[in-house]
C-alpha cells in the first residue's frame, strides 16, 4: 500500500501547553482532502498515540478532530506539572516531532 | 450603545517579545476604540509566580507599554492591560503603575484615570475555606485542594473574568492595569460595558487574546484589529502580509487548549461548537454563532499557586569519545552514585538531561538509539540550602569527568567542560495549585482601585 508521511500532508504539526498539567498536540491541514483522508484513514488514534510517545491510554485526556479548522488535535497528561525540577520543556512546544513520520496509506 | 466597536490588540503577551511597529501603528490608524491586551499566562512555569519575578524584560515591558500609552491617550480611548508582568501578582501590577505614572510624566501626558485591580489570593483565606468544609475542587484529574498542598505553596493568584475590568469602566478607567486574570476578560469586559451580548463578547476576547497568532503567514508580535457588532465579530490582520483566514481563525481557538469548543472563565463557559467562519475580505475573518452560557450557581475562580521544591544549580558537561557516548547511562550512575555516598538518598533532587539522546522529550521520546556524534548534558541539582544545592550538583557534575568505564581510550577526563563550576539559577518551584474555588461575591478576591495620574 502506498502511504505519505503526516508532515507532507499537514500544514501545522504543534505541540503545546494546555494549563500547567497537559500537553495538546494539533494537526492541521490546508485542504479538507488531506484533512478527511487522515481522519478517515484511522491511523491517528489513542493506540498510536501510546506507542508513539510511550504512555498510556489514561495519560490521554481527549482526542478531537475539529471540521471547521480541518484540524485533529489530542491533549496528554504531563509526568509532572510543566517547570517542575526534572522537565524539560516548560511550554510544552517540542514534543510533537514523533508525529511528523507517520505513514498514512494512500489510494 | 455603540452599534460597532474596534478593539486593537497588539500583543499576545505584553513584554515577552517586543511588538511589532509598523502593524501597531497601521492599527491605531484605523482609531480603534480600545487598546489592549493581555501580559501574562501560566505558560511560562511556576517560577515566575513562586519567585514572584517577571520572566520578560523590563525594557520590553516598558516599551510596549509606552506605545500603548501614548497612542490611546491621543486618541482618548481606554488602554487596558490583563495579567501584569507575566504572573499578574500584586508586586507587578504595582510596577506597572508605577511604569505608566513614569511613562505619563515622561510624555507630559495630560490627566487620566489609573484603574487597577490586585489579584493575589491569601492563603488563610484558603484554609478558612478547607476547614469551613467548601471543596476546593482539582482542575485536570487534580484532586481537591488538602491544607497539606496549601501548607507547600508559597504564592497564589485568582484568575479574573470580567467583573473587576467591568467595575473600574463604570468607575471610570482611561487606563487599566490587571492582575492575573483569563486573557478573553480583557477584550469582554469592554465589549459587555458597552451593552454587547455576552455570545459575541466573549468570543471577541477569544480570538484576539494571542494577538497575530490568529493570522497566517505565522508571525507573533503583530497587531490585529477585532471588531463587534450586534451580529457578529470580526478580526483583521494589521500586517501586510498577514491575512485571517476561515482557517488560521478557527485554528486558533485550538490553541492551548485541550478542546477547541469550549472556553472556562469566572462566571461562565464560552461555547465555540456552532461558531460559523466566512472571509469577509482578503484579511479579514467573519465569526457568527458563538454561545456564552453563564454558570448556575456560584461563580467559581480558577486558582494558580506556586510553591518552592528548594535552591537550585546548573552543571553543563559535553562528551565526544563514541564509547562513552555509549555508555552515558553509566557515566550518569557513577556520577550519582558518588554523590550518593557523601549526600545518601534523600533531601535532594539531582536530575540529568541528556541533549543528543532524549533531552528534550525525556520518557516522551520514541527514538531510543542515539545518533548524535556528542551529547551535552545538563545537571539539575535541587537541595533545601544553596550550599547543598551547589555541592550536589558541583559533584554530580564534575564526577562524570571521573567515569570510570573499562574500556575508554581517554584516560584524561570523560566530559568537556565549558564552565569548571556550577551556575546558581533561580530556585526550583511546582504548580501546587491547578484547582477552583466558589465565591459569593465575583469581586470578593479582586480588590480594585483607582488614581488620578498626570
Amino acid at each position: 500500500m502506498k502511504t505519505k508521511k503526516l508532515a507532507d500532508l499537514a500544514k501545522t504539526i504543534r505541540s503545546k501547553n494546555a494549563g500547567t498539567d497537559k500537553i495538546t498536540f494539533d494537526i492541521i491541514f490546508r485542504e479538507k482532502e488531506n484533512y478527511e483522508l487522515v481522519k478517515n484513514s484511522g491511523v491517528l488514534n489513542n493506540k498510536l498515540i501510546c506507542s508513539l510517545f510511550n504512555i498510556k491510554e489514561k495519560d490521554i485526556a481527549d482526542f478531537v478532530e475539529f471540521d471547521p479548522a480541518y484540524a485533529i488535535k489530542f491533549t496528554i497528561f504531563r509526568k509532572k506539572p510543566s517547570g517542575s525540577p526534572g522537565e524539560s520543556d516548560i511550554f510544552g512546544c517540542q514534543q510533537y516531532p514523533p508525529l511528523l513520520d507517520v505513514e498514512i496509506p494512500i489510494k | 450603545m455603540k452599534k460597532e466597536l474596534k478593539f486593537l490588540c497588539p500583543n499576545g503577551h505584553l513584554g515577552f517579545a517586543p511588538t511589532k511597529e509598523e502593524s501597531y501603528y497601521l492599527g491605531v490608524k484605523e482609531k480603534p476604540d480600545f487598546i489592549l491586551c493581555d501580559s501574562g499566562s501560566d505558560d511560562i512555569g511556576p517560577v515566575p509566580l513562586g519567585a514572584d519575578i517577571c520572566t520578560s524584560l523590563k525594557s520590553t515591558q516598558t516599551h510596549d507599554l509606552e506605545i500603548m500609552l501614548v497612542e490611546a491617550r491621543k486618541l482618548g480611548v481606554p488602554m487596558i492591560i490583563g495579567s501584569a508582568g507575566d504572573t499578574g501578582t500584586n508586586s507587578k501590577v504595582d510596577m506597572y503603575v508605577e511604569i505608566i505614572k513614569d511613562l505619563a510624566k515622561k510624555h507630559k501626558l495630560p490627566k487620566f484615570k489609573l484603574g487597577y485591580f490586585y489579584s493575589e489570593v491569601d492563603k488563610e483565606y484558603l484554609f478558612k475555606k478547607i476547614e469551613a468544609g467548601v471543596e476546593i475542587e482539582g482542575l485536570d484529574g487534580r484532586a481537591n485542594l488538602t491544607k497539606a498542598e496549601l501548607e507547600k505553596t508559597d504564592r497564589i493568584v485568582g484568575v479574573a473574568g470580567v467583573h473587576p475590568y467591568l467595575k473600574l469602566l463604570e468607575m471610570g478607567a482611561d487606563v487599566i492595569i490587571g492582575g492575573r486574570c483569563s486573557d478573553v476578560a480583557v477584550f469582554a469586559a469592554p465589549a459587555l460595558y458597552h451593552g454587547h451580548s455576552p455570545d459575541l463578547a466573549y468570543y471577541l476576547g477569544k480570538v484576539l487574546e494571542c494577538a497575530s497568532f490568529c493570522a497566517e503567514p505565522y508571525g507573533g508580535k503583530e497587531s490585529v484589529l477585532g471588531t463587534i457588532t450586534e451580529q457578529d465579530v470580526k478580526v483583521k490582520a494589521m500586517h501586510p502580509q498577514q491575512r485571517c483566514t476561515v482557517a488560521s481563525v478557527a485554528g486558533h481557538a485550538m490553541y492551548e487548549r485541550s478542546n477547541p469548543f469550549y472556553e472556562y472563565v469566572a462566571g461562565g463557559m464560552l461555547d465555540m461548537s456552532q461558531c460559523v467562519y466566512e472571509q469577509y475580505d482578503e484579511k479579514t475573518c467573519r465569526i457568527t454563532g458563538s454561545k456564552f452560557i453563564p454558570v448556575e450557581g456560584k461563580v467559581k475562580v480558577k486558582l494558580e499557586g506556586s510553591g518552592k521544591v528548594g535552591e537550585r544549580y546548573i552543571g553543563i558537561a559535553g562528551i565526544r569519545d563514541p564509547y562513552t557516548i555509549k555508555n552515558i547511562d553509566k557515566v550518569i550512575d557513577w556520577a550519582k552514585s558518588q554523590v550518593k555516598d557523601i549526600y545518601g538518598d534523600e533531601g535532594y533532587l539531582l536530575n540529568y538531561l541528556v541533549y543528543g539522546k532524549n533531552g528534550v522529550m525525556g520518557d516522551l521520546e520514541p527514538v531510543r538509539e542515539i545518533k548524535s556524534h556528542e551529547l551535552c548534558v545538563i545537571v539539575e541539582g535541587v537541595a533545601p540550602t544553596a550550599q547543598m544545592a551547589e555541592e550536589i550538583t558541583m559533584t554530580g557534575t564534575r564526577q562524570m569527568f571521573y567515569a570510570r568505564l573499562p574500556e575508554v581510550k581517554g584516560t584524561a577526563g570523560s566530559v568537556a567542560f565549558v564552565l569548571d563550576e556550577v551556575i546558581r539559577a533561580t530556585p526550583a518551584y511546582t504548580w501546587t495549585l491547578d484547582h477552583t474555588v466558589a465565591v459569593d461575591d465575583p469581586m470578593e478576591l479582586f480588590k480594585v482601585n483607582m488614581m488620578e495620574i498626570g
